[in-house]
């Protein structure tokens, strides 16, 4: 069974859409780590180590994604698992910014999938099983 | 009419509490040095001695039962994966079954490292590593290492339980001393203590104490049954839930410095607050640390460590010493017993840096998050602010005359608002030294163990 690290990054409190991910992945079949909210960077890698997870999905609904996210790749490739699939969703940045930007910005700091605000976690499903081979 | 000895065997003492279960009180208490270096029985016909002497005359005991921290005590190296979740699980674990946490190892551990673990003498290792389902392979490369470096001693598997075959052939193929055990965490964040503990009592009883030459004395005695943290561990924990209809204090810490640790216990749970968003490793009820490097003797040059430069020149000028010298004198003397009121004023202020450090170290944090439905508060480690009692025990406390302002520096006299620590609470000594004994005739007499507590560990 596939693992997936879920959780809601940095100080953000939002915590609905985070039980309904943690539903839908599992009933789709995932092994789910959830983590909650506020949680960091560290947190998420931590996690996904010790559960020798395949895919971290960070969610970030407060507008500071950006902030919260950078460096996370390069801390995942620090702490052995470089290859690691990155997942990012909710609101990632403040208000209606082109989307086309935010996504280059999110996939330059290794991101492997951006998705724009108002993707509901079944929109992902796909991509989750072509990635993760399942 | 039945009669209790309780023995502990500590590091520098041998102490014994006579206790009359009709009565439900104690008879007497008396203590000598400890003597396993030659041969531990003198220590205690000596202290059995003195016990008789106090009473009057010999009394004949139903049961004799000890617990132990001599020889060194229960030395532990504790390995895991990742440091804030398997390796932080493990080390709880040993510290709650009343081991010294003398190693802690992560991720995969190099030759250096295993040599270590030879060098320290570490009594047991707990391996642990992955939660279930989890990363296996790390835990599996670290057992094989211990294996093919030779390891003989101990070794409890309490990891990723999809791990456990490899492990178990690991052991036999290298002819290890290993135990299998269920996972230390077996999801992210979620602690289990109980097996690997019990597993860490069955072999400290099997098998060390016999090594480190306490057994001999269970020609004399029923048994030896605890290691000597884990017997306060467990006395603390009764204290405050109570046992049947006879009422506990509630939540409690428990401080115990001594010349070469300071242990700190509390008993409470992580949070009673509804507002705060709770973080990292699950929290138990019954916590205890213990801080190698702060101590009154072994462990003073560690207290010094802690301090900046800037903060022992404020030190030496404001109460007119040479801090530095003192804690050499110390560590270089450490069965010295404090001789007139300058010694009393240096060991004075050493434990008051113990009781403050060690607070520091087992205390939860908190820090605001700001909505506009007001602040939310995110909070890691436990919430000692409703604590009702601070209890100190330990010769270092007992025998000192300002108790108190030892005792007020687990309170948060710094005013430090991320800090959960105490608040308001009322400061008890544990005056005749009996926690470790009460925790003992716990496994004989709950009920009278808890009754005893609440009469001698009394309001300064
Ligand atoms: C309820 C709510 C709150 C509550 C949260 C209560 C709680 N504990 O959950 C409170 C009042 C605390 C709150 C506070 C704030 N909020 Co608010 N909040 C909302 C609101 C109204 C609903 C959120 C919700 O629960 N939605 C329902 C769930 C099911 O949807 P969801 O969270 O979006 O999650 C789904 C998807 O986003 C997606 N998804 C999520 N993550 C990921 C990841 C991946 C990889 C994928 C594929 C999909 C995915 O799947 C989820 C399930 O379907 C939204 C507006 C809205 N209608 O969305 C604003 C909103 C999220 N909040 C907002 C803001 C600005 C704040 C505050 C900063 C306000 C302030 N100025 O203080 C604070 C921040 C607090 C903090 N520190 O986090 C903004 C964010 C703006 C932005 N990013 O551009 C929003 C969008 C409102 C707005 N239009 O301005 N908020």
């Amino acid at each position: 069974m596939k693992t997936i690290v879920i959780g809601v990054i940095g100080a953000d409190v939002h915590a609905v859409g985070n039980k309904i991910i943690e539903f839908t992945l599992t009933n789709a079949g995932y092994h789910v780590v959830n983590i909650g909210v506020l949680s960091s960077q560290e947190d998420f890698i931590n996690a996904a180590i010790e559960t020798d997870a395949d895919l971290i999905l960070v969610s970030s609904l407060y507008g500071h994604g950006e902030i919260d996210c950078r460096g996370m790749r390069e801390k995942c490739i620090e702490a052995g698992i470089a290859d690691i699939c990155l997942y990012v969703g909710g609101n990632i940045v403040v208000g209606k910014q082109d989307f086309s930007e935010v996504q280059r910005t999110f996939l330059d700091m290794g991101f492997d999938r951006v998705y724009p605000p108002g993707t509901p976690i079944d929109n992902a499903l796909q991509d989750i099983r072509e990635d993760l081979g399942e | 009419m039945a009669n209790y000895l309780l023995i502990d065997f500590g590091s520098t003492f041998t102490k014994l509490c006579a206790v009359n279960t009709e009565a439900e009180d104690i008879i007497e208490t008396a203590s000598y040095f400890t003597t396993v270096d030659t041969d531990i029985r003198t220590g205690y016909h000596e202290a059995l001695n003195r016990l008789f002497q106090k009473i009057g005359k010999q009394i004949d005991f139903e049961q004799v039962i000890a617990c132990s921290s001599a020889a060194g005590g229960l030395k532990m190296a504790a390995i895991g994966l990742v440091e804030e979740l398997t390796v932080e699980a493990a080390k709880r674990v040993c510290l709650g079954a009343g081991a010294k946490v003398d190693l802690v190892l992560s991720h995969h551990i190099n030759k250096t490292e295993v040599q270590k673990i030879v060098n320290h003498k570490i009594d047991i290792i707990l391996l642990a590593g992955g939660a279930d389902g989890g990363n296996a392979e790390c835990v599996i490369y670290n057992a094989r290492l211990l294996g093919e470096m030779g390891i003989k001693i101990p070794i409890i598997f309490a990891g990723n339980k999809s791990a456990q075959d490899d492990i178990s052939e690991i052991f036999n193929k290298y002819q290890m001393d290993g135990y299998i055990c269920d996972n230390v965490m077996p999801k992210v964040n979620v602690m289990n203590i109980d097996a690997a503990r019990d597993m860490i009592r069955k072999i400290f009883l099997d098998k060390i104490i016999e090594a480190k030459g306490i057994k001999a004395i269970e020609n004399e005695i029923d048994a030896v049954i605890l290691p000597t943290p884990n017997a306060v561990l467990e006395a603390a924990k009764l204290l405050s839930e109570g046992y049947l209809d006879e009422e506990g204090l509630g939540d409690i810490v428990v401080l115990d410095i001594g010349g070469a640790t300071t242990d700190m216990y509390s008993m409470c749970s992580v949070s009673k607050r509804s507002d705060v968003i709770i973080h990292g490793l699950e929290e138990p009820f019954a916590k205890r640390t213990v801080e190698g490097d702060l101590g009154m003797r072994y462990s003073a040059p560690g207290i010094i460590k802690s301090l900046s430069q800037q903060e022992i020149e404020f030190i030496n000028k404001e109460k007119k010493v040479d801090i530095k010298e003192e804690v050499e004198k110390r560590y270089n003397d450490v069965k010295c017993l404090p001789q007139n009121e300058h010694d009393e004023f240096i060991d004075l202020f050493l434990a008051e840096v113990c009781a403050y450090r060690a607070m520091h170290r087992h205390v939860g944090r908190i820090e605001e998050v700001y909505t506009p439905m007001g602040k939310v508060y995110n909070q890691t480690g436990k919430d000692l602010t409703d604590i009702k009692y601070v209890i100190g025990t330990g010769g270092a406390i007992i025998n000192t005359k300002d108790k108190e302002s030892i005792l007020k520096r687990t309170t948060n006299i710094l005013h430090n608002p991320s800090e959960l620590r105490p608040t308001d609470p009322i400061f008890l000594v544990d005056q005749k030294y009996i926690m470790a004994a009460m925790g003992l005739l716990k496994e004989k007499n709950p009920l009278l163990a808890l009754r005893i507590m609440k009469k001698y560990i009394v309001e300064i």
